[in-house]
């Protein structure tokens, strides 16, 4: 072990069933260093970190952190070893202030008193070292995404996590707050921690991190210096192959078949609602919605899939307004083709089959059913039908859904939408946890809609989708949309101060 | 020890399972015999034979058993759209009283007051399922708690009804209500053995279920919603209207039991018409897995250990709420048969 190594994985191996997912991997991580592990979705980095942090055990090799071996299946022994974890989802108490999230589970039960006077100030030194600024006294639920990231780094920081794992840490930022996040990793690393920084985002990488290990089924395909590899290069090892991205020209705008005009819903559930939304959806254009999740795309989409009708404003269908019953089923019928955000939840019934699924909003149509009955073998036609057409790979249109992999679900999603000849095609995080080649199958077919004339509107988090496949882009923050801002007219800094909710009181 | 899911249980854990839940019920039903004093090879082999070693002893249990299959179809439709109507009991007695109320006086058509008569007991069990899903659909009330009470409230209904307006003068002051006109029984199913045709048309709704559960739109529909209501919704499907399609369907059902206990065996309402019919059914839904055909299985296998049970305990002395726990026995490893095809336990 040289002098300066604090962790090193050697030969893990992590078997689910037939599926290793973990194949003989071996990581050495150096005091001071960021390196960034990279891979598809089921390449097995979540399996991996899981088994360094205590939560899975591996069925071989070992852990050694700081020259000790770390016991397996403990992570009360990862987290004294000095391994911090923030995860995706963040783990924080909505009641309690950040100081009281940052003490929790750090305090004996039978301690007589919390002493916050001490650990206010250890937490307030640490956040100005690292430039973490976060009130240690707001309550979390309270804060924006950004602050309660600091706070879970905070959390991490106090118990003297000399080595910090973040998982998809960009992923709920803006721009803005994703540089930031990158200026105290920086000083992190000046300060001698080192960082596993997990990502997909490929330009993210190539910015913050000094060594580059790409994981692909399981196996350690990479372990490149950043400054050494390029963007393209990763991609390739990621997906082993050449990655074919759509070519995207730009489309011809033809006349609006949807509108929304200063729409108004309520908010609900601690989501925004929409905010005099004006939107124009015209034929032969991708309009993308950028934001970070959760500033009123549920409601948008709500309003699209006939989920929910506007409070105030109007919806207009073409050059008529939209039904005042509006419902999913009256969008369905209007031509509005929808592809949900969540596939497992919204967009498919796990335990029904391929066809069952496949007809699941034109079941009530011929030649799916007549007379209230339905025809079965018209379904597994259909069913066939797509599953040929929009390559669905499963064992037949008879095979459960649940059995299919995220890219396969969304493929019949998609041809499901698709085949009934959509004016509108609303497409909410439509690549969201898909691997390389689904995303561009996914793009490519959005794409050919459009040429066809159909008007997508796509919502996304991910900033590069949205800049790459959109005609039209508006920029949404708590509930309120920007003008739109033709293809080139933005840049990704000016979408960010967008999106973090700046100039909104200008345009309205 | 943990769970984890099986994606794709092979066929031996899907049959081997329920068998082996069986042959665990079997063992815990001898064990309880010998607790009881008795031989237990001796007494699961007078069950048997109460429940199916004669023609008299056969055609009990099959009488015994078309109320159960009735309010286990209607206990297995709800359950499919997951709507946990658990008062089967007071819809089957909502049948039974209107089948008394229109059944006293002979309308002198036979062959048209009966299915008249079962159409309205029909009509007469939907509606008390109505309420409690309108209250669900449009206040969210959990239907459990409101269709157990109606079987309560229903019952001391019933109790007023046989001691007051309907109590029978000629019934030497037993609470039972007038006996209804000849015209409404029920005719033998086969002529000379004591079976009745309500045992017919349970099997005729068993096949009409299973037929509206997997070739019509209403059947797709309701699995849809007892599965995923978000994606049944977001699809377009009415899920609320289907809900209360639903609970017409399974009421109705539960109340032809009732039709046919008054109908077809005891002539008038008391308030031991069912002896918990309602609830039992739906332990004959869930031994079934909700499946329409199954229903017709199950409730043969239920109805057989209470009329064997009554049988072995005169011959054999151990008490007959034997069967009542070997029925809840069969229920419970039948429920950790289900649980466990789809899930493997990991020892760790």
């Amino acid at each position: 072990m040289s002098p300066t190594e604090v962790l090193r994985l050697d030969r893990i191996s992590k078997r689910f069933g037939a599926l290793l997912a973990n194949d003989d991997l071996s990581l050495a991580l150096r005091a001071g260093e960021v390196v960034a592990l990279l891979g598809e979705n089921g390449a097995g980095k979540t399996t991996l970190m899981n088994v360094l942090f205590g939560q899975y055990v591996a069925d071989g090799g070992t852990i050694t952190a700081f020259g000790q071996p770390l016991p397996p299946g403990n992570p009360r022994a990862a987290l004294a070893a000095g391994i911090g974890m923030v995860h995706q989802h963040f783990t924080l108490a909505d009641h309690l202030t950040v100081l009281e999230n940052i003490l929790l589970g750090t305090r004996s039960l039978w301690s007589p008193s919390l002493d916050l006077g001490a650990a206010r100030v250890r937490v307030v030194q640490l956040a100005d070292q690292f430039g973490l600024a976060v009130d240690p006294g707001a309550r979390v639920g309270s804060l924006s995404v950004g602050e309660r990231q600091r706070v879970e780094i905070l959390k991490a920081l106090y118990r003297d996590a000399r080595i910090l794992i973040l998982d998809e840490p960009t992923a709920v930022l803006t721009p803005q707050e994703a540089d930031a996040l990158f200026a105290t990793l920086r000083k992190m690393v000046a300060d001698g921690l080192s960082i596993i920084f997990i990502s997909h985002k490929l330009h993210e990488v190539m910015a913050i991190a000094d060594r580059c290990l790409v994981l692909r089924h399981g196996k350690m395909v990479g372990d490149v210096a950043t400054a050494a590899t390029s963007p393209d290069a990763l991609a390739a090892m990621m997906v082993g192959g050449e990655v074919h991205r759509p070519k995207v020209a730009a489309g011809v705008a033809g006349p609006a078949l949807m509108r929304l005009e200063a729409v108004t819903t309520p908010d609900r559930e601690g989501a925004p609602g929409l905010k005099a939304a004006s939107l124009s959806l015209h034929a032969g254009q991708i309009t993308g919605i950028a934001g970070v999740s959760g500033n009123g795309q549920a409601a948008l989409s709500d309003i699209l899939s006939g989920l929910a009708a506007p409070a105030s404003g109007r919806l207009m269908l073409g050059e008529a307004p939209a039904p005042a019953r509006w419902t999913p089923a009256g969008a369905l019928s209007a031509g509005v083709g929808r592809i949900p955000e969540d596939r497992h939840k919204t967009g498919t019934i796990a335990d029904f089959t391929l066809t069952e699924n496949a007809v699941l909003e034109t079941h009530a149509r011929a030649p799916f059913s007549r007379k209230g009955w339905m025809d079965w073998r018209a379904a597994a036609d259909h069913a066939s039908a797509i599953i040929a057409k929009y390559d669905v790979r499963c064992p037949g249109p008879e095979a459960r859904i649940r059995l299919l992999s995220g890219g396969n679900m969304q493929k019949l999603i998609l041809g499901r939408v698709l085949e009934a000849a959509p004016g509108v095609i609303l497409a909410n995080q439509p690549v969201r946890g898909l691997d390389i080649g689904a995303i561009a199958y996914v793009h490519g077919q959005l794409l050919a809609a459009r040429d066809r004339g159909a008007a997508v509107l796509l919502i996304s988090e991910d900033l590069d989708e949205v800049m790459q496949l959109s005609d039209v882009i508006h920029v949404m923050s708590e509930g309120r949309l920007t003008p739109p801002l033709p293809r080139g007219a933005a840049t990704m800094a000016e979408l960010g101060l967008w999106m973090a909710g700046e100039g909104f009181d200008h345009a309205a | 020890m943990r769970l984890e899911p099986i994606a794709n249980p092979s066929a031996l854990r899907r049959f081997g399972l329920p068998a082996l839940a069986l042959i665990a019920t079997v063992i815990a039903a001898s064990l309880l015999a010998l607790i009881a004093g008795a031989n237990p090879f001796a007494t699961l082999g007078l069950i048997l034979e109460g429940a199916a070693g004669s023609r008299f002893a056969l055609l009990e249990t099959l009488n015994r058993a078309t109320p159960l299959i009735f309010t286990g179809l209607a206990v297995a439709v709800a359950f499919r759209a997951k709507l946990w109507n658990i008062g089967a009991e007071a819809q089957l007695y909502a049948g039974a009283i209107v089948t008394v109320v229109f059944g006293v006086t002979s309308w002198g058509v036979a062959w048209l007051q009966l299915p008249v008569v079962a159409a309205i007991a029909v009509a007469a069990g939907a509606l008390v399922l109505l309420g409690p899903v309108i209250l669900k659909t449009r206040f969210g009330v959990d239907e459990v708690v409101t269709t157990l009470l109606l079987n309560f409230v229903m019952l001391l209904f019933v109790s007023y009804l046989v001691e007051g307006p309907m109590k029978d003068p000629a019934g030497m002051g037993w609470p039972k209500s007038v006996p209804v006109a000849k015209d409404l029984r029920l005719p033998r199913l086969i002529e000379g053995l004591r079976l009745h045709w309500g045992f017919g048309l349970a099997l005729i709704a068993a096949v009409l279920v299973w037929l509206i559960e997997t070739r019509t739109v209403l059947g797709y529909r309701m699995r849809a919603v007892g599965q995923n209501p978000q994606a049944a919704r977001f699809a377009g499907i009415p899920v609320n209207r289907v809900l209360v399609q639903t609970a017409l369907i399974s009421g109705g059902l539960a109340a032809l039991a009732g039709f046919s206990e008054v109908a077809g065996l005891k002539g008038h309402l008391s308030r031991d018409l069912s002896p918990g019919f309602g609830y039992t059914g739906i332990i004959v839904a869930m031994l079934a897995l909700l499946n329409p055909l199954g229903v017709i299985l199950s409730a043969l296998f239920v109805a057989g250990v209470f009329v064997g049970a009554d049988s072995m305990s005169r011959a054999a002395g151990v008490p007959t709420y034997i069967a009542d726990i070997l029925l809840a026995l069969s229920l419970l490893f039948m429920v950790l048969a289900i649980s466990l095809t789809h899930r493997r336990v990991v020892w760790r």
